[in-house]
């Protein structure tokens, strides 16, 4: 994962709500095994069927509960892979907020109103560090969780944190009493 | 201090600040591969093949198609020969195409008795929150996550808020699980869940057989919610008795399950109450399962852009009857609505009469054990006479990732969970119901109130 600390530049702009991972990258591309060249299939759908334009830019600014329904990863890799860095919304569903975070795609919280002005603006300065969002309308905070923030700002590679501490996991393991028989003895 | 059930499996599993220990990983091909080519990059190994388990069930033909080998469409065929491979090389379990115990990862794991009161589950999945019937803590998760938890058997989690939804009172006849959460998005909106584990409590939830418990934990994820669970009680202990992945001393086990239940006094963050006695059974009529109204209802006058743009997409105009909505297709099958208990109530409505001429409709059982027990009990006999197509076990239509899809333009009955624009095929219109509703709409052709039909 690359290191995230400024994103800058012009904002595309969609403004729906609900938007799940489904119109995001539909299932017929989710048979590739690999991880890259999902961007073309962006918004398949609703591109081809000239329902929305959408540019590559860095930032895009959609609407609330952004990226519900399934935890396809696939999502947020083709929302990358096409070009976004940043993903500006008044709100998140949960499994796609984890995914962007787990490949440096910054998503970023802010008030609808807020999103609205930055749609406007076209433009915008986002510096991860300070948490803040630069746009025409002033300078405004987002909330992010400190360990991903440092994960991000630093392209930290998390299993390779987690393991450095593999100890605890053991420890962990030594005490913790899992009933079941194992799915290897079925 | 009280404490609820979350609280208990949480903190029983709390490695370090953020990192919760996983007792099961449940795999499947489509989210799988590029978590085992990141393994293979970085040298890693899986830490607990024996906590982890795996099946094909997205891309699977449902025709009885015997092996990953023969499948046709090439795509598909990939990634459950990858899947294959990947579980070879990596010593994880696997129940693939032609196995006895293949079917849908969410239909196979109860089934196993893998799925087990107070363990933490996770899979690349988001109806993984249908574990959560059983007392657990389930949850899905994207594929670097898979990666993380093959790795380590650990996830890197914040802790999630807390709801509770109390049911109280008896669902009326015809009434059952599927219409008791979809009125529950309905009434909280398809993000009105989001950041919590839901628990389902009450008097009406104690009365649910544990198939039912699971149609509504699975669908904890079109409100948002990031686990639905329920405590583990009789039911829950009756149904593990004697599966093949039950605790070998059972009785140890239910011993310390029956500490689970939330403690009287808890906190919750926030508690919805909600009357089953006044639910009905519920139709879907946009492209969201939070857009549902009664089976005696109307399409309702849009409000928003996006309802708008529901409507269109639906072909549906406001003031429209449910019940004289024609339909094409029916589905009876999903992780939501697929396990025997599920299939024995669509059989019943059904038998002795016949599909309606206008409608080509289906049954797919959840796993190939379902199949084999529906078919022991004579219902594939029932569905066929009736003139349903009888299928083999996979995801089928809920998600078009195999052959079953709808045409576009075509008006589909399905108990599945989700009517996103596309998802059942590329313009096909999908209505969500339960499995009885389903099955009197293909007799009829078109919506019924079933609680004046049979």
């Amino acid at each position: 994962m690359d290191a995230v600390e400024v994103i800058e530049g012009k904002v595309s702009v969609l403004d729906r709500a609900d938007v799940d991972t489904d119109q995001i990258i539909p299932k017929q591309f989710l048979k590739r095994v690999e991880r890259s060249g999902f961007g073309e299939f962006l918004f398949y759908d609703w591109i081809r069927d000239g329902e929305i334009e959408l540019e590559s830019n860095p930032i895009l600014v959609a609407g609330p509960n952004f990226g519900c329904g399934s935890s396809r990863e696939h999502a947020p890799w083709a929302l990358q892979d096409f070009g976004f860095q940043a993903i500006v919304a008044p709100s998140f569903a949960d499994i796609f907020y984890a995914n962007c975070t787990k490949v440096g795609l910054l998503p970023v919280i802010l008030d609808q109103e807020v999103c609205r002005g930055v749609a406007e603006a076209g433009m915008a300065r986002i510096d991860l560090d300070e948490r803040t969002l630069d746009y025409a309308g002033g300078v405004v905070a987002f909330e992010i969780d400190e360990e991903v923030k440092h994960r991000l700002l630093n392209g930290l590679d998390e299993i390779g944190i987690t393991l450095t501490d593999e100890q605890r996991i053991t420890e962990f393991e030594r005490s913790h009493e899992i009933r079941g028989r194992p799915t290897t003895a079925l | 201090m009280a404490r609820t059930l979350f609280d208990k499996i949480w903190s029983a599993h709390e490695v370090g600040d953020g990192l919760i220990y996983i007792d099961l990983h449940l795999v499947h091909e489509v989210t799988s591969p590029q978590a085992f080519d990141g393994l293979r990059l970085e040298g890693r190994t899986v830490r607990r093949p024996e906590r982890t388990v795996a099946t094909a069930d997205h891309n699977v033909p449902t025709d009885g198609t015997p092996t990953a080998r023969m499948i046709a469409d090439q795509l598909s065929r990939v990634q459950v020969e990858t899947l294959e491979r990947n579980c070879a090389e990596f010593g994880i379990p696997l129940h693939s195409l032609g196995s006895e115990y293949q079917g849908i990862v969410h239909v196979i794991g109860p089934e196993l008795g893998l799925t087990q009161p107070g363990m933490t589950i996770v899979c690349g999945d988001s109806h993984t929150s249908t574990h959560g019937a059983f007392g657990a803590l389930a949850f899905g998760i994207g594929t670097s996550e898979v990666e993380h938890v093959l790795a380590t058997q650990c996830l890197g989690q914040r802790r999630p808020k807390t709801m509770r939804i109390t049911y109280s009172g008896k669902l009326g006849h015809g009434v059952g699980a599927k219409d008791l959460i979809l009125a529950t998005i309905g009434r909280l909106g398809t993000g009105g869940m989001a950041g919590h584990a839901v628990e389902y409590a009450g008097e009406t939830i104690r009365g649910l057989s544990m198939e039912n418990r699971m149609t509504i934990c699975n669908m904890t994820i079109e409100g948002g919610g990031r686990a639905g669970m329920i405590a583990p009680d009789e039911a829950t202990f009756e149904w593990l008795d004697g599966r093949p992945g039950a605790p070998p001393d059972l009785d140890a086990a239910v011993a310390a399950w029956r500490e689970l239940p939330t403690d009287e006094g808890a906190e919750f963050d926030q508690e919805v109450e909600v009357d089953s006695a006044s639910l009905s059974p519920m139709v879907t009529w946009g492209t969201n399962p939070g857009q549902v109204v009664e089976v005696t209802g109307a399409v309702p006058e849009p409000t928003t852009e996006t309802e708008e743009r529901a409507l269109r997409y639906m072909d549906l105009e406001p003031g429209r009857a449910i019940q004289e909505l024609a339909l094409d297709r029916v589905f009876i099958g999903s992780c939501t609505n697929s396990r025997i208990g599920d299939l024995r109530e669509a059989a019943a409505m059904v038998e002795g009469r016949r599909v309606a001429e206008s409608v080509s409709a289906m049954v797919v059982p959840g796993s190939a054990q379902v199949k084999a027990e529906a078919e022991a009990e004579g219902l594939d006999q029932i569905f066929r006479g009736a003139g349903f197509d009888w299928r083999s076990a996979g995801c089928s239509m809920c998600l078009g990732m195999n052959p079953d899809i709808l045409s576009p333009g075509e008006r589909c009955a399905s108990t599945s969970n989700r009517n996103f624009e596309g998802r059942q095929g590329k313009g096909g219109r999908t209505h969500l119901v339960s499995p009885k509703m389903a099955a009197a709409a293909a007799i009829e052709g078109r919506f019924v109130d079933i609680r004046d039909w049979d």
